[in-house]
């Protein structure tokens, strides 16, 4: 292995970029569960996301209308999950499942014609620094603009949530639909609201993947990244920050175990394969166990079906 | 009492119905492990279904299914909704075709890749890859400029780990200085985690890909980082143009065909199957003229011999990685030692998980 700084550069660059989907669908299911509205479907919004990406970007030639689509129908996906769960007032974790069933049998369905046709080259920003600058290059440029949004995205939704009165709602809502209902706030509104902005930014997740990631589509190719997306909301306890750093351990370590065996370290490879889930858990186990905070952030009424009593 | 015996006479009809149905048509049905649009693996087993759906026998297939308990119940569900030929096409269904095998006595049973036949019932069938394997490396050893190439693996069966032998075996044999270098992704399809290892395999110093995963991903990699690579299982050359060398596909069409005629018209019976280049279930895909006309001619030249069995492709002297000899100078490896191969051939690097 060689250990030269422009080398560990490109593998920090490296791990970024995969853990970019992670990164959008677990922010965006984030403000959906702060919401106190668990959307299992994560996966089926991201599959959804993938294929109409990549449906749009073959049908139009436009990269541009091929991320905004892919948004749209995860955010489509997600208004069925908003109408059965906050309308018709079905179980959440049961409709979430469904919501990923349908998502990647649609997927598939649409996919059929769109199967063994090669991507188009998403534009990659500030490429001549990537090669000029080393080590620092590879991992500040030559990246899409989607991965600077995803980066900044946590952030965002930290201050979102922390500083602004309408993350103070969605806390409320969250909390305590109840009280929050009786002091005027239109709970199904604000939990509509997050349900569909959790649903685009899946969709978004799902065309990183198909437009930028691996540029295809496959079948399944979201390969069970919204569930881990999902996980590293719990065990994130909540908080943008800590999902961030989840998702980049779990990209880091799945990568960095792949070049362990390029390698050839003498490690069971088993133990190598389960590194990033065990670390990812122990790493955000170890960060967030002040149990005050944990209640301070986990949304009391996740899951939980409100209606107004009139 | 009136109620009890309303029920049960429902069920007595309803499983009338059902057998009666059952006898109506034959019918076959077809297991996957990945989607049909994998443009790989189940992709060319899905391409030997339509051949049988073209005579006009019936089939239903079931796409995607987890090896493992699942396995077991889609295969029953198969059975019992009266088809008379099942493919499993997975190693991973071996032990659950095996146990439904037991309780559908009338039922064939076909599994592909596996060694298990417990049964009367119950056939096994599978390609001879590895003699694929064979061109592949020597094309790699002529065409790796860092002596290093790169192979994803999915899981430790034998089946995988003669493949990775057959390729180091041959790539040794035009260049000595080779080294395999393997990462074990421990799935047959995830495009993500197939593009990273790919891509850490490049970053390692490769320069030759080479995949026993389904996905087309690894080659797509590859084409970015101009490195060359193979196709598995289907031609995936219109994914990589430039970056793939050849494809080894997998032909099951005339397999498929020959045993559900067998097992319509009541001649079908138990055998164990390996067909390779020979018989043509093991085929490849036109070579890259990028390679050189000389080197070209030689695979050509090659292949004839795999297939006219003038060359074997474990042909001894071979040495496992402690330097133990494991076939003597001269002699081949016979069927039953390549069936349960579980050691590497030296110059692969690392150790097989255990």
């Amino acid at each position: 292995m060689s250990f030269d700084l422009n080398f560990i550069g490109i593998l920090i660059g490296a791990i970024m970029a995969s853990s970019v989907p992670l990164i959008l669908a677990a922010s965006g299911e984030l403000i959906t569960e702060r919401s106190g509205v668990l959307n299992l479907g994560v996966e089926g919004m991201m599959i959804i996301g993938a294929i109409s990406g990549f449906a749009l970007m073959v049908v139009t030639d436009n990269l541009f209308f091929a991320v905004i689509g892919s948004m749209l129908s995860g955010l489509i996906l997600s208004l069925i999950f908003g109408l059965l769960t906050q309308s018709l007032l079905t179980n959440h974790v049961a409709t979430g499942l469904a919501l990923t069933i349908f998502g990647i049998g649609m997927s598939a369905m649409i996919g059929k014609n769109f199967v063994g046709i090669p991507g188009k080259e998403f534009p990659l920003l500030f490429l001549n620094f990537k090669e000029s600058i080393p080590f620092l290059g590879p991992i500040f440029f030559g990246h899409s603009i989607i991965l600077y949004f995803a980066f900044g995205l946590p952030f965002l939704t930290n201050y979102f949530l922390k500083k602004t009165k309408t993350g103070l709602i969605i806390r409320a809502v969250g909390d305590s639909p109840t009280s929050a209902s009786n002091q005027g706030i239109n709970v199904t509104l604000v939990r509509y609201s997050c349900i569909l902005y959790g649903g685009a930014m899946c969709g978004l997740a799902g065309a990183y993947l198909s437009l930028i990631y691996t540029p295809q589509w496959i079948e399944n190719m979201t390969g069970g990244r919204g569930w881990i997306a999902l996980a590293l909301v719990v065990f994130a306890t909540w908080s943008p920050i800590k999902v961030l750093i989840g998702a980049l351990i779990f990209g880091g370590i799945t990568i960095l175990q792949l070049h362990m065996q390029a390698v050839g370290l003498r490690i069971p490879v088993q133990l190598l394969s389960a590194l990033p889930y065990i670390m990812t858990i122990i790493v955000l186990v170890v960060i967030s166990r002040d149990s005050r905070k944990i209640k301070l952030n986990t949304p009391t009424s996740l899951g939980q079906i409100f209606y107004k009593e009139k | 009492m009136y109620k009890l015996f309303l029920r049960s006479l429902i069920s007595v009809l309803f499983m009338l119905g059902f057998s009666l149905n059952a006898n109506a048509e034959f019918k076959v049905g077809f297991v996957y492990v990945g989607p049909t649009g994998d443009h790989g693996w189940t992709y060319q087993h899905h391409e030997g279904r339509n051949a049988v759906e073209a005579l006009g026998i019936k089939t239903t297939y079931v796409e995607s299914v987890p090896e493992g308990a699942d396995a077991e119940r889609v295969i029953r569900q198969l059975a019992q909704s009266g088809h008379d030929l099942i493919f499993t096409t997975s190693f991973g269904y071996m032990d659950p075709t095996n146990k439904v095998a037991k309780d559908f006595p009338n039922v064939k049973f076909e599994h592909a890749t596996g060694y298990k036949r417990e049964h009367s019932n119950v056939s096994t069938y599978s390609a001879r890859f590895y003699e694929g394997r064979t061109l592949l490396g020597h094309m790699a050893g002529k065409m790796t400029k860092t002596n290093t190439i790169g192979y994803i693996a999915s899981f430790p069966i034998p089946e995988v780990i003669r493949g990775i032998n057959a390729m180091t075996l041959a790539a040794q044999k035009v260049n000595p200085d080779i080294k395999t270098k393997i990462v074990w992704v421990f799935t047959w399809y995830d495009p993500g985690k197939e593009s990273e290892a790919a891509q850490a395999l490049i970053d390692q110093g490769a320069d030759i890909i080479m995949q026993h995963t389904d996905s087309t991903a690894p080659v797509q990699v590859a084409e970015k980082a101009g490195v060359w690579s193979f196709g598995q299982a289907s031609d995936m050359q219109r994914f990589a143009p430039k970056s793939i060398l050849t494809s080894i596909i997998d032909d099951w069409a005339p397999y498929y065909v020959e045993r559900s005629i067998a097992a319509r018209d009541g001649t079908w019976k138990q055998q164990d199957t390996w067909h390779g280049l020979k018989e043509g279930m093991v085929a490849m895909a036109p070579y890259n003229s990028a390679m050189g006309s000389d080197l070209v001619k030689e695979v050509e030249q090659l292949q004839k011999d795999l297939a006219s069995g003038k060359v074997h492709s474990f042909t001894g002297p071979i040495y496992d990685q402690k330097g133990n000899i494991l076939v003597a100078e001269g002699a081949v490896a016979d069927d039953g030692m390549l069936a349960g191969m579980n050691v590497y051939v030296k110059g692969v690097e690392g150790d097989i998980p255990q």
